[in-house]
């Protein structure tokens, strides 16, 4: 790839990576880039992917079926193993807190280390996430 | 406090760490040298290893393996620690540069708050230099980054404690010696071989070449196998690995090929510069595979451009590199 090769393809990037390329003289440099449209288009796939799986969600947290703790361990892109090991408590636990019953029955400690992790205070931990503005806005 | 530190941006972290931390202490090295010393080019595709429920590409080795074979390569010693207690890992980080010592740290990608959130995923093999500690702040160099960052002490605590596969455990390293003459050309030999033998030797069929065929059989069969949404999204994953996780396929393709025109002058053997020149074609070969493919995923394919044509680049892209570690590992490197 030469110098003049870089890609400098504008997406929803927020940091210039280094690209290896060779200058005039056939030396290899390195040169910045501001984004790459194979890039750009895989990240925005792998997003979508996780905000579709955010919208269902919501849906089955307003059905009653889920609690709001789904949400946010989806949000954090987190598995209920993932959640489990960073609770210290076992996947059954998690799975439980999942439901809405369970979850409305939960501690205040309990829901306080969900809160911190999360690093959101504990009122919107129990609330119903408002509808889709999008998830990652704060 | 705060202890000079001359931070260069990098493509991947692991090398530009190194490449940062033995600089500081009066070892020179590029990154690309660090790679290539560190046999860091590789292929392995991994259908039963899911991420985010897709199959595995890797397109560098391990991570962590690159620091340790160039610290035993070149002869650099450097002091390895782990923590259980995430307060002592932090005091003895502190410790450390209160000493004037900067602080290589293995850590998470998530928590890092000055990542924007594209590269906020649950990946534990991020690597950066603290050098300095202002208030509740510390000052970071990662590599990945144009300038030097800050970080709050809470947000690099928890992702030095990251949790999932290969957590980090608080890890952090530092150059205790560097050789006063380090023998590049024998520690090149060996980084060169370890390559040479994992891309044309490795047994089984994901690994090395084999494992690039492998993949351009089962891309191949993407569209009949998962139907047209599901095709894009398999193939989506192959180009994020290769592009946008630690630099991938073309990237690391054309640190290789810096490496091998650094080599060249080192030892004053053209066979190199004409082999940095083929590896540069093969990472170009990579670029047209990821811009085909993006533009699949997009639906924009133009005439002439599916996954069978996907498959026949990295058809060429295995055999390209069969050649090229074959005439590289036939160069004699060590009298």
């Amino acid at each position: 790839m030469r110098k003049s090769d870089v890609p400098q393809d504008i997406g929803p990037k927020d940091v210039e990576e280094i690209a290896y390329a060779l200058d005039e003289s056939g030396r290899y440099v390195k040169v910045q880039s501001i984004g790459w449209m194979p890039k750009n288009v895989a990240n925005e796939q792998a997003w979508e992917v996780i905000e579709g799986e955010l919208d269902e969600q919501l849906r089955l947290i307003r059905a009653g079926k889920r609690s709001p703790l789904a949400y946010h361990m989806t949000k954090n892109l987190m598995t209920v193993g993932l959640l489990a090991s960073y609770m210290n408590l076992p996947r059954w636990r998690i799975k439980r807190h999942l439901k809405p019953g369970p979850f409305g029955k939960l501690p205040v400690d309990i829901l306080q280390r969900y809160a911190d992790l999360f690093e959101i205070p504990v009122s919107r931990l129990k609330e119903t996430p408002p509808a889709d503005s999008g998830h990652y806005e704060e | 406090m705060k202890v000079p530190f001359s931070h260069s941006q990098s493509a991947h972290c692991e090398t530009g760490v190194l490449s940062n931390l033995l600089s500081h202490h009066g070892l020179a090295i590029s990154e690309s040298m660090v790679f290539g010393i560190g046999s860091g080019l590789f292929f392995g595709y991994f259908p039963f290893i899911r991420l985010n429920g897709l199959p595995l590409t890797a397109f560098r080795s391990s991570t962590g393996g690159i620091i340790k074979r160039v610290t035993k390569r070149l002869g650099v010693e450097m002091a390895w620690q782990k923590f259980r207690s995430p307060d002592k890992a932090m005091a003895a980080l502190d410790d450390k540069l209160a000493e004037g010592m900067p602080v290589g740290c293995r850590t998470g990608a998530f928590w890092l708050s000055y990542f924007p959130r594209r590269y906020r995923f649950h990946f534990n093999m991020h690597n950066l230099v603290v050098f300095g500690k202002e208030g509740d702040d510390y000052l970071i160099s990662d590599p990945v980054f144009p300038e030097p960052v800050v970080c709050p002490a809470d947000s690099l605590k928890k992702a030095r404690f990251a949790k999932g596969p290969l957590p980090p455990r608080g890890r952090m390293y530092g150059v205790t010696r560097v050789p006063e003459t380090p023998d590049f050309p024998a520690a090149i030999a060996k980084g060169v071989k370890e390559v040479g033998r994992t891309m044309l030797k490795a047994p089984g069929p994901f690994l090395g070449v084999k494992g690039i065929r492998y993949l351009a059989k089962k891309v191949e069969a993407y569209p009949k196998k998962l139907g047209e949404r599901k095709a894009a999204l398999y193939l989506g994953q192959v180009i994020r690995m290769q592009e946008e996780i630690g630099t991938g396929g073309a990237g690391f393709r054309f640190i290789y090929a810096a490496f091998l025109q650094e080599t060249a002058e080192m030892l004053g053997d053209d066979r190199f510069q004409e082999l940095s020149r083929r590896m540069t074609e093969v990472g170009d070969r990579w670029r047209d595979f990821a811009v085909m493919g993006g533009r699949i995923c997009k639906g924009r394919d133009e005439d002439g451009e599916g996954y069978k044509e996907m498959a026949g680049i990295l058809r060429d892209c295995a055999e390209r590199e069969t050649q090229l570690f074959k005439d590289l590992m036939a160069v004699p490197l060590v009298k």
